[in-house]
């Protein structure tokens, strides 16, 4: 029914309740940082003896973020927001902090080279990231070296290379959240 | 995705905003490096501010400890109306069995305690220091730690044993005012002394990393392993009470075996922080051999 669309109810409602919002810039910056600052400290909540088969939360949503809203996190954020996360991941202290560090230079660098992306160019760019950052991980974490340790660490990596489409789509829903339009203007 | 502007243009804050950025995160990836080296080379380094993250997060371990234990309760009970005909038959037969072994433990209790007072040594079955919930892990790491509800406001200090009631769990590695972390027996960093329980064969439990605990034979020759031989703590070192269940044997190797830890955290709720069972033994092997022992009481 071509009819429908021009039914009023289907218009966007500009009454006097929300005509002269905008969203709140608290909100707006506090939910990507608080997002990544919740995704380090959820892993330490699962109890696991024998694998670490949880996948980085924390930085799955900084590239989420990254990728999602290009200039939204200054390039210096993996400085603050990896002296975070080391403090709950259990590797040593700074290693997220270089890792994350040099994940954002890494991909300004990306995003200088291909500034036109899809969702699967993003994707792609989140697996290279996240393969590297479990691996480096594992290199960075102080556990002896053995062939068995580097084979329990697979379904880590698996599951992390194949959250991003969710981590993509809670990004958005939180982006939607964070642009709420609620503050009025006066 | 349309391409933002990459261009600063002409605006020197602009260019200068953009290139401070790009300044801070490479200094970033320089103090990042620097922490790094200092914590491997010194791993306590950084635990003041770690352990008063986990005291801030640590209402939501407890949460998520509860739940988890009345989580696991629920399902239990509700297999539990599956399978209860054949678990009942199965039960009666394991009580006629488990009647006659306890005949047999009272009798070896009775001969035990005996021998004990012929050698005349004391109960040495210390009380715990505090009992504490498992209250999460680092299960995004490649190390395995686990914190617990007890820190230093308990009684906790580094290097007490931790034990559920099913075994060993691990060590008290740092401690935070009401928060702990705790070196599990799987961590690849992890070595316990044991011995396997129906003889003497001595042995060091290693963590993997993987779940599994490696053995290795202090006396290397034929290798007497054989898989289901289960090892209990030898006492050596000083820090664990001998003859607590440590893990059983798997798969044998040449110089030893691989083995499963009896007592899985992710199985236990509440945990016993047991006190260093030989704390003169523990200052001694931090001492040169060539001084005498500080404190010659504490040695016992």
């Amino acid at each position: 029914m071509i009819k429908s669309e021009y039914e009023p109810s289907r218009r966007p409602a500009f009454t006097a309740r929300n005509i002269n919002r905008e969203a709140s810039p608290f909100l707006s910056t506090l939910v990507p940082y608080s997002s990544i600052v919740i995704g380090s400290i959820l892993p330490t909540v699962v109890v696991s003896s024998s694998i670490g088969f949880v996948p980085p939360l924390g930085f799955l949503l900084l590239i989420g973020w990254r990728l999602m809203r290009p200039g939204l996190l200054p390039s210096w954020v993996g400085l603050p927001l990896g002296a975070i996360d080391d403090l709950f991941s259990g590797q040593p202290f700074g290693s997220a902090i270089l890792l994350w560090s040099l994940t954002m230079l890494a991909i300004e660098w990306f995003e200088a080279r291909f500034p036109w992306r899809g969702f699967a160019q993003d994707w792609l760019a989140a697996t290279i990231a996240t393969g590297l950052y479990v691996v480096l991980c594992v290199a960075a974490s102080g556990a002896s070296m053995n062939p068995a340790l580097l084979a329990a660490m697979l379904p880590q990596l698996l599951l992390s290379l194949l959250l991003y489409p969710i981590i993509a789509q809670m990004v958005s829903s939180l982006d939607k959240f964070r642009l709420m339009p609620i503050r009025e203007i006066r | 995705m349309a391409p933002q502007s990459r261009r600063s243009g002409h605006s020197r804050k602009a260019q200068y905003s953009r290139f401070t950025s790009y300044l801070v995160a490479s200094i970033g990836v320089f103090i990042g490096a620097f922490l790094l080296g200092i914590s491997l080379w010194q791993p306590g380094s950084f635990s003041g501010i770690r352990g008063v993250a986990s005291d801030v997060v640590e209402p939501v371990g407890q949460a998520g400890a509860v739940t988890r234990a009345s989580g696991g309760g629920l399902l239990d009970t509700v297999a539990g109306y599956f399978y209860a005909g054949s678990q009942n038959a199965a039960l009666k037969s394991e009580l006629e069995t488990a009647r006659i072994r306890l005949a047999e433990a009272e009798a070896t209790e009775q001969e035990n305690a005996r021998l004990k007072e012929l050698l005349g040594l004391a109960e040495a079955n210390a009380e715990p220091v505090t009992l504490a919930r498992i209250t999460g892990s680092t299960a995004s790491s490649a190390r395995r730690f686990a914190y617990i509800n007890a820190g230093r406001s308990d009684g906790v200090s580094s290097g007490m044993p931790v034990r559920s009631e099913r075994g060993i769990v691990g060590r008290v590695l740092e401690v935070a005012s009401g928060t702990s972390r705790v070196l599990l027996l799987t961590d690849s960093e992890s070595v316990l002394p044991v011995r396997r329980t129906k003889d003497n064969v001595v042995a060091f439990a290693e963590g993997r990393g993987d779940g599994l605990l490696r053995i290795r034979l202090i006396n290397l020759g034929i290798n007497p392993l054989k898989p289901g031989d289960i090892f209990v703590t030898s006492g050596a070192g000083g820090y664990y009470q001998p003859g607590v269940a440590v893990a059983v044997l798997t798969e044998t190797r040449p110089d030893g075996g691989l083995a499963q830890m009896i007592a899985d955290p992710a199985g236990t709720d509440f945990v016993r922080v047991e006190p260093i069972w030989q704390p003169g033994a523990v200052d001694a092997a931090t001492q040169s051999p060539n001084d005498p022992l500080s404190d010659p009481a504490s040695a016992r």
